[in-house]
């Protein structure tokens, strides 16, 4: 059944050089509705640089990425945002200065249909516009238990729900495909199990497809129904998180064999 | 013809003195990022250092350029207490914008401080002659001893500057620092003292430019270091700011342009044509000729 | 309930701005044609309207958007001489024989629209490939443009040659059209207030919105704004060429405020007050990203200026502190270098005044300052 689907998310023969350096090649994966893969790799195998290809913050040097079999060359990031990719980062980006409330408001500004007259008079549009979203920034806080916060400084939450608000910002922006980047770094055990929850209830509500990186085994092996390994730009293993765990090529990879 | 060589003359001694100050730039751009707007001002000060130390030179018998000394010793300290006194606190705490704005008040700070100043008030102030006047003649050009004395200076102080940065233990530590400040203090060097010996550098540089500037035209005003300044950093970025031969280049590229715009279109269009041709150059090669295009870490 | 609140918000600043402007016309009309009232508050007014929009429009781009341009003065300039050019063509033709009736109000503010359009179109062509650049080269190229700009309006034919900086040619452009005499400026104060109001209307509706949220997105992180969906490169270009479009407004209320136009008022630097640094030493002060601050700011350094330069009591200062206060950029260059280092977002950082939140404000900084003193109690009883 799956073979007559088209991938949500799919890569054909994707590849960069950084000055003649390969950071990454012959990278393919194909990512269907509702799926949650990981992608792992030690240090430095390029999967960050993997996750900006695939939202158009570093252009292939070969290869296409494709969101539901529309090619994305050439496109830039917030092109990608708006085909439907959206992402987090490794070390949290947020726009630390503004509100919890305003930092998801932010992501929905493609989708705001008033324009400069009907903000400048004030218009019934833009209102109903503003309201809409402020009632959907909300909805999106609370299933990360954010809401209580909405009004504080971004960068006055700790380290954790700043995570949560940073997944939150990346759902606000309407994707079909979600990119996590090292969701759990740097977080205790209990945080972890809560992002877990997190990330399956979003996925059961949203129907989406995650694309996680991580560093921290036990969460891909628990949550991963697909996993990918990346060493040295090159696909070194791709399959279920029982396979992974007993290949000889990762455990060498992970222990620098 | 002779026009011509006449206008490449003048472009390579605009060039060599704008050279000058852009390694000012560049150097102090290098090390901590920022461009220093207010490097143009310590030309205007090595000016007024030279105009008012040149009759007590020729008291003592020595001829009018030995000034550039007394000038040199001046701007460094200047250069270095701009640095200590604004830079730096701000560094510490401050974002790049802050800083280039804090540069820009040390700028108005100099250029008001100067005028304010009774002894040098407004008005422009006229230089003695530095070097001997006249030239000598090859074929239908003329060729005079202040040009040839600019371009020869400059040339040689660009190399011995190139040579420091490349063989000497100093110069290796600043190009450790511009590279990465953390990893350059691991390796024990005292980063501040790096940026202060820098500061120090380009602001004597900034000394002898003023010089080479006077021996051409013996007039200054307190504004001078804008002009000339605005020009110089156009040369610094325009051969990609950071690198020193860059500066050399851009340099060279912007006195080259005025010169031949002055002198076949237009004096009043020199400007406006220097900064077109840096527009253009920014925007096919954003980092500037010799830059490398550094992208930001995802 | 927010919204009624918002409501409320409106409703009472639109009645406190109507009222305050109803209440001063009434005292122009009593106080009108008289003394210091026509020769000192008339025109000051006038400068104060034309930097605050200068200061605030800036704002947009550098507090807001947290992009550096040097060349803000450029677009007042095009501003100005459109102004110009456009009220000596029209009394050249005929259209005004002399400065009163409709026909002459409509030309001032068709003046002023196009001149902020004309800005705004040149906004828009300078940012397309000015803003591809970033931080320190956004600053130089921005520079390059003003001083190109104020470059070529000199090397125009009908601006630099034949008139408008030179005394002579000067007079015959401004005997009825702009350049307001002090009566003029008296009768038509009601304009560069209600220009005023206007354009500070709608550059808080615009901070108000989703732009504004987008820009502020990308000022703390453009990656992450990107990511979020935010088209980088076209908010930035429509906020150049939105506040492009008020200081071309405010160079038309400068072009009728004074009696000749020359294009050096509008450089990087020059002797006088007026030029690209000084606007943003006004941002700067007042505070990136609070328009309050930058209205703020405009109208006390304008203040400080004219102690400065007709102050009696200036006269009075030891020839010392009189000889500094000649230069009273020397002073606020200290004072930049002191708020930069002390309070690297300005004076206001990005506090904006509101009528309807003053008492809540009050509060909390109430609040604030008293959690601050059990802090410090708290601290020195276990120190």
């Amino acid at each position: 059944m799956a073979e007559n689907k088209v991938p949500v998310l799919e890569t054909k023969k994707l590849g960069i050089n950084f000055g003649g350096l390969k950071a990454v090649s012959d990278f393919n994966i194909q990512i269907y509705e509702g799926e949650l893969r990981g992608l792992i790799g030690p240090n430095g195998a390029g999967k960050t640089t993997v996750f900006n290809m695939l939202t158009g913050v570093y252009e292939p040097t070969e290869g296409t990425v494709l969101l539901n079999g529309v090619p994305l060359n050439g496109k830039k990031t917030h092109q990608f945002v708006a085909a439907g990719i959206a992402r987090t980062f490794q070390n949290i980006r947020l726009f630390g200065q503004m509100s919890v409330i305003e930092n998801v408001k932010v992501a929905f500004t493609k989708d705001v249909k008033y324009n400069l007259l009907d903000a400048s008079l004030r218009t019934k549009k833009f209102w109903k516009a503003e309201r809409e979203m402020t009632d959907k920034a909300m909805e999106l806080l609370s299933i990360f238990g954010l809401e209580d916060a909405a009004d504080l400084p971004a960068s006055s939450l700790p380290y954790g729900r700043q995570r949560k608000l940073e997944i939150a910002r990346a759902l606000a922006t309407d994707m079909k495909v979600l990119l996590l980047d090292e969701p759990a770094a740097g977080m205790n055990p209990t945080e972890t199990a809560e992002l877990l929850e997190c990330i399956n209830t979003i996925r059961n509500r949203f129907g989406i497809a995650i694309l996680l990186i991580e560093h921290d085994m036990s969460l891909v092996m628990n949550v991963c129904e697909r996993i990918k390994v990346i060493d040295y730009g090159i696909t070194i293993a791709d399959g279920l998180p029982e396979e992974i765990a007993s290949n000889p090529r990762v455990i060498a990879a992970y222990l620098g064999e | 013809m002779s026009t011509f060589i006449q206008t490449v003359i003048v472009g390579l001694r605009l060039g060599s003195v704008y050279a000058l100050i852009a390694l000012g730039y560049t150097m102090v751009y290098g090390i901590i990022r920022l461009i220093n707007f207010a490097h143009g001002d310590f030309i205007m000060v090595g000016g007024y250092t030279i105009i008012f130390t040149v009759p007590l030179v020729l008291a003592l018998g020595l001829p009018a350029w030995a000034a550039v000394l007394a000038a040199i010793a001046v701007c460094a300290l200047v250069g270095m207490g701009t640095e200590i006194i604004a830079y730096r606190p701000v560094r510490k705490k401050g974002t790049n914008m802050s800083a280039l704005i804090t540069a820009i008040a040390m700028s108005l700070f100099l250029e008001n401080l100067a005028q304010a100043i009774p002894a040098i008030g407004p008005n422009p102030k006229v230089a003695n002659q530095i070097f001997a006047a006249g030239g000598f003649k090859i074929g239908s050009v003329t060729f005079e001893y202040t040009t040839v004395i600019t371009i020869v200076i400059s040339a040689v102080i660009m190399i011995v500057l190139y040579m420091f940065t490349q063989k000497t233990r100093l110069g290796r530590a600043m190009r450790c620092v511009s590279e990465d400040k953390s990893a350059a203090t691991l390796m024990g060097i005292n980063v501040n003292h790096t940026i202060i010996l820098t500061f120090a550098i380009g602001s004597a540089l900034a000394a002898v430019a003023a010089l080479m500037y006077m021996a051409q035209y013996p007039r200054i005003y307190t504004t001078l270091g804008s002009d000339l300044g605005i020009k110089a950093f156009v040369s610094a970025v325009l051969g990609g700011i950071g690198i020193i031969p860059g500066a050399v280049l851009g340099g060279f590229v912007v006195g080259l342009f005025e010169s031949f715009t002055t002198s076949y279109i237009s004096s009043s269009l020199a400007d406006a044509v220097v900064f077109l041709i840096l527009i253009v150059v920014l925007l096919l090669k954003p980092a500037g000729i010799m830059g490398k295009n550094v992208g930001e870490k995802v | 309930m927010k919204n009624n609140k918002t409501a409320r918000g409106y409703l009472v600043n639109t009645l406190v701005i109507a009222a305050a402007f109803i209440l001063f016309q009434m005292l122009t009309g009593i106080f009108g044609g008289e003394g210091d009232f026509k020769l000192v508050l008339v025109p000051s007014l006038w400068q104060c309207c034309y930097l605050i929009l200068l200061a605030a429009s800036l704002n947009l781009v550098l507090g807001f958007l947290g992009q550096l341009s040097l060349g803000h003065c450029g677009f007042m300039a095009i501003g100005a001489y459109t102004a110009a050019l456009i009220s000596l063509a029209c009394e050249r033709a005929g259209v005004f024989t002399d400065k009163a009736g409709l026909v002459y109000i409509l030309i001032i503010f068709g003046c002023i629209i196009a001149a902020g359009l004309l800005a705004a179109v040149t906004g828009l062509l300078v940012g397309i490939p000015a803003l591809r650049l970033k931080g320190d080269y956004l600053a130089i190229i921005t520079l390059g443009f003003g001083m190109i700009i104020v470059n070529v309006i000199n090397n125009l034919p009908f601006c630099g040659q034949d008139g408008l900086s030179q005394g002579s040619a000067a007079a015959s452009l401004y005997k009825t059209g702009l350049g307001f005499g002090s009566k003029a400026k008296v009768t038509y104060l009601w304009i560069a207030l209600v220009v005023t109001i206007v354009c500070l209307t709608l550059m808080f509706m615009f901070v108000r919105s989703k732009y504004g949220r987008a820009i502020r997105a990308i000022k703390d992180d453009e990656i992450a704004a990107s990511a979020s969906g935010i088209n980088v490169s076209s908010y930035k270009v429509l906020t150049f060429t939105y506040s492009a479009f008020f200081a071309g407004v405010a160079g038309a209320l400068y072009a009728c405020a004074n009696s000749s136009l020359s294009t050096s008022s509008f450089a990087f630097t020059n002797a006088g007050i007026l030029n690209s640094t000084f606007v943003v030493v006004m941002v700067v002060l007042g505070g990136m990203g609070s328009l309050t601050g930058s209205i703020v700011a405009a109208v006390i350094m304008f203040f400080v200026n004219y102690q400065i330069a007709n102050g009696s009591w200036v006269a009075a200062l030891p020839p010392l502190i009189n000889g500094i206060f000649k230069y009273p950029m020397l002073v606020y260059a200290v004072v930049l270098v002191i708020v930069i280092i002390f309070r690297p977002r300005g004076i206001f950082g990005t506090y904006e005044f509101s009528l309807v939140r003053l008492p809540e404000d009050i509060k909390k900084a109430r609040a604030r300052r008293a959690a601050a003193k059990a802090e410090r109690k708290e601290a020195a009883s276990h120190g």
